[in-house]
């Protein structure tokens, strides 16, 4: 708030920044606040204004083979690159944070390097490579490289929570007679859990909406909804994509809600008193 | 005094008589070694899903098989050939049985390919020559002459230095071509004609465009994070979700409602239009402006998140204390506030340039041909015309750029301090 004595240029320009401000944030939704009404148009196109309402691009989306499968085909690859890349990215944070050893910064730097390659790198080298072995047009490849590209996101959440972590709870269970396996399940994992969450929801968002590499590594099989919405984009854009964004932007609110929820618990859990 | 000598004269033990220094080394080892297990499987898993695949396309890029596996013999005998008027007739008769070896083995089109790179025209030449394999000679007849007779052009010494300079397993020519450069006879590279280049030229434009995406993300930025940052925390936190819906939503479902917006018959001009403020469309969406608007929208928040944890850890006592002192508001945010937040404003930044040079998407679907960047033509070198070289040169060219970049920035913020909002 301004003060007083704020002279009237003060006033100009206070006024006017936030008048900026408000209109950057408009720049950041609008499209969101677009896209989602056109799900509704019962017009062939994907243009503005609506004259009739109806559902039948949901009919679309969800009675259409093509568009049911690649939401499945989402629902299989997403969820399977999550866990693995939430497993090993937990146990590489636990090491990286337990101990000092040389070459650790360029270890990390290692580890999170997916998040910064060029996706059409990681896409056209991952095809060379799996080719020969017959892991392109299957899920197992395509599962392997989303997992590694959501590996960064892990690592990086658990470490953050791991250095607000005290090491002491550690000691004391061992020194209770807990064994170290015990130990970490019932000490650690509890109190790194919203990291390890919400690095699982960043894999999970980065496989949910990975595009590059499925173009190159998937099969007709194996067709994603975001390669589904590629080539929809590409070739005719109808409001089926509408639809199917409305769908996905209402996913994004489940996943930004469920990450704001961790966000609050582990603040509470770290402000609390011991 | 006492102590000390204590020390000197008998180190301290463990119960089991071991000196605590060897066991307290000892022990850090294995804390070591366990973290090192820690690690090793995602270490491996990356080592075969991320790092053999980018090492494969960095060989890829100066692999030249072709004229060693089609042509063995030839390429053997050239080897020793002193590069002076034509190969000997030994050379000519190796050449007849590897091309009737290839027609055989139907391998004669990827050399064919292969050499029409070089020079244009190598491809016919090869076809038409293979044809006649085996060849019908008179006893006693050259080779040479033969070939010579089927097309002159085995005459020109040019085609066998071609053949002769890929007659080993790497090239530089993929790399080179990625740069516009060409190699001489004498080995050495120069620039190719003007009306060759191409790359060149789509690498400047990609890092072209990355700066205008990075500078426009700051400008736009820098206010929002400012401003949210000096808010009260529940408005903030209310303001910070506009800010976070857009960075989780999938970015086709971006691209698609810039498309909506942005497209002739989109709702801008609709709206210009309605208000009368323009009688034609404006053309915003498949060039250049389409592609600034959508790649900035994406990347926006990837510097809103940083820039404004850096301001939320400045006091704001800091500016009250310059301002009470005499400075005005302006004067005091230029000196005091700013130079605080320049550093993670420039660790956001260098991370949106690092993401942008990088881009694929959304120029293949909002921009025309002038606005493809590196990205689009590894794709297109891999799908559309399948020259594996091409498309690995590029590719490591731009990973090379990419990974100095990331490099600059880990020195700067350090890959460890990296934070996720």
């Amino acid at each position: 708030m301004l003060p007083n004595y704020a002279s009237p240029i003060e006033h100009i320009w206070y006024w006017t920044f936030r008048l900026l401000c408000v209109l950057i944030l408009i720049f950041l939704v609008s499209p969101l606040l677009v896209i989602a009404p056109l799900s509704f148009s019962a017009d062939s196109f994907l243009l503005y204004p609506i004259h009739h309402f109806s559902l039948r691009w949901y009919e679309t989306f969800f009675g259409n083979g093509e568009w049911l499968n690649a939401l499945k085909n989402s629902f299989i690859v997403a969820p399977a690159a999550t866990v693995l890349a939430t497993a090993l990215g937990t146990l590489a944070a636990v090491g990286l944070t337990s101990a000092h050893f040389p070459g650790k910064g360029v270890l990390m730097s290692i580890l999170i390097s997916p998040m910064v390659v060029p996706v059409v790198i990681v896409g056209v080298g991952a095809y060379l490579f799996m080719a020969p072995m017959g892991l392109t047009g299957n899920y197992l490849g395509l599962i392997m490289v989303h997992a590694a590209l959501g590996v960064p996101f892990v690592v990086i959440t658990v470490s953050a929570t791991l250095r607000g972590f005290n090491v002491n709870l550690m000691k004391a269970s061992a020194s209770l007679g807990a064994p170290p396996l015990m130990t970490f399940r019932r000490v650690v994992l509890p109190l790194i859990a919203p990291g390890v969450i919400s690095g699982a929801l960043f894999a999970f968002a980065t496989s949910f909406d990975e595009v590059v590499v499925t173009l190159f590594l998937a099969g007709p099989e194996q067709v994603t909804l975001p390669r589904q919405m590629f080539a929809g984009i590409k070739e005719n854009i109808s409001p089926a994509i509408a639809a199917a964004a409305t769908v996905l932007i209402l996913f994004s609110i489940v996943l930004l809600l469920t990450l704001e929820w961790l966000r609050g618990r582990s603040e509470r859990i770290r402000t609390a008193k011991v | 005094m006492m102590s000390e000598s204590l020390v000197m004269d008998a180190p301290l033990t463990a119960a089991d008589g071991v000196p605590l220094a060897v066991k307290l080394k000892r022990q850090a080892r294995l804390k070591q070694l366990k973290a090192l297990g820690l690690i090793a499987p995602l270490a491996l898993f990356l080592l075969l899903t991320f790092l053999l695949p980018i090492g494969l396309l960095l060989k890829r890029s100066v692999d030249n098989p072709e004229v060693v596996s089609v042509l063995p013999q030839t390429s053997r005998l050239l080897a020793d050939w002193d590069q002076r008027g034509l190969p000997s007739e030994a050379v000519f008769n190796a050449l007849a049985a590897d091309l009737t070896r290839a027609r055989e083995e139907k391998t004669v089109p990827e050399l064919a390919k292969r050499l029409n790179m070089e020079i244009s025209g190598f491809r016919s030449l090869i076809q038409r020559t293979a044809r006649k394999m085996p060849l019908e000679l008179a006893p006693g007849a050259s080779v040479r002459d033969r070939f010579i007779e089927i097309d002159e052009r085995w005459g020109d010494p040019d085609h066998w230095h071609a053949i002769a300079r890929n007659a080993k397993s790497w090239t530089p020519y993929y790399v080179y071509s990625a740069l516009d450069l060409r190699e001489t006879k004498s080995g050495t590279p120069e620039l190719a004609p003007e009306e060759e280049r191409a790359f060149l030229k789509i690498f400047g434009r990609t890092l072209w465009m990355s700066l205008w995406v990075t500078i426009w993300c700051i400008a736009l930025g820098y206010p929002i994070a400012y401003w949210l940052a000096t808010l009260p925390k529940r408005q903030s936190n209310l303001l910070m979700i506009l800010v976070l819906l857009p960075f989780w939503t999938s970015v086709l479902v971006r691209v698609a409602a810039w498309i909506v917006l942005l497209q002739s018959e989109g709702l801008i001009n609709r709206a210009l239009m309605g208000l009368g403020v323009i009688d034609s469309p404006l053309p915003l969406a498949f060039n250049r402006m389409g592609v600034y608007i959508a790649m900035v929208h994406i990347l926006l928040p990837f510097i809103i998140l940083p820039t404004y944890s850096v301001m939320k850890s400045i006091p704001a006592t800091y500016m009250r204390a310059a301002i009470s002192l005499g400075d005005h508001p302006f004067a005091a945010f230029w000196k005091i506030y700013f130079p605080q937040t320049v550093a993670g404003v420039a660790a956001g930044a260098l991370l949106v340039f690092i993401m942008c040079i990088g881009y694929y998407i959304t120029p293949a679907l909002l921009g025309g041909p002038e606005e493809q960047m590196v990205s689009y033509f590894v794709a297109f070198y891999t799908n559309v015309t399948i020259n594996w070289g091409m498309a690995a040169a590029l590719g490591s060219l731009l990973l090379v750029a990419t990974m100095t970049l990331y490099a600059v920035y880990s020195k700067l913020v350090g890959a460890n301090r990296l934070s996720l909002g």
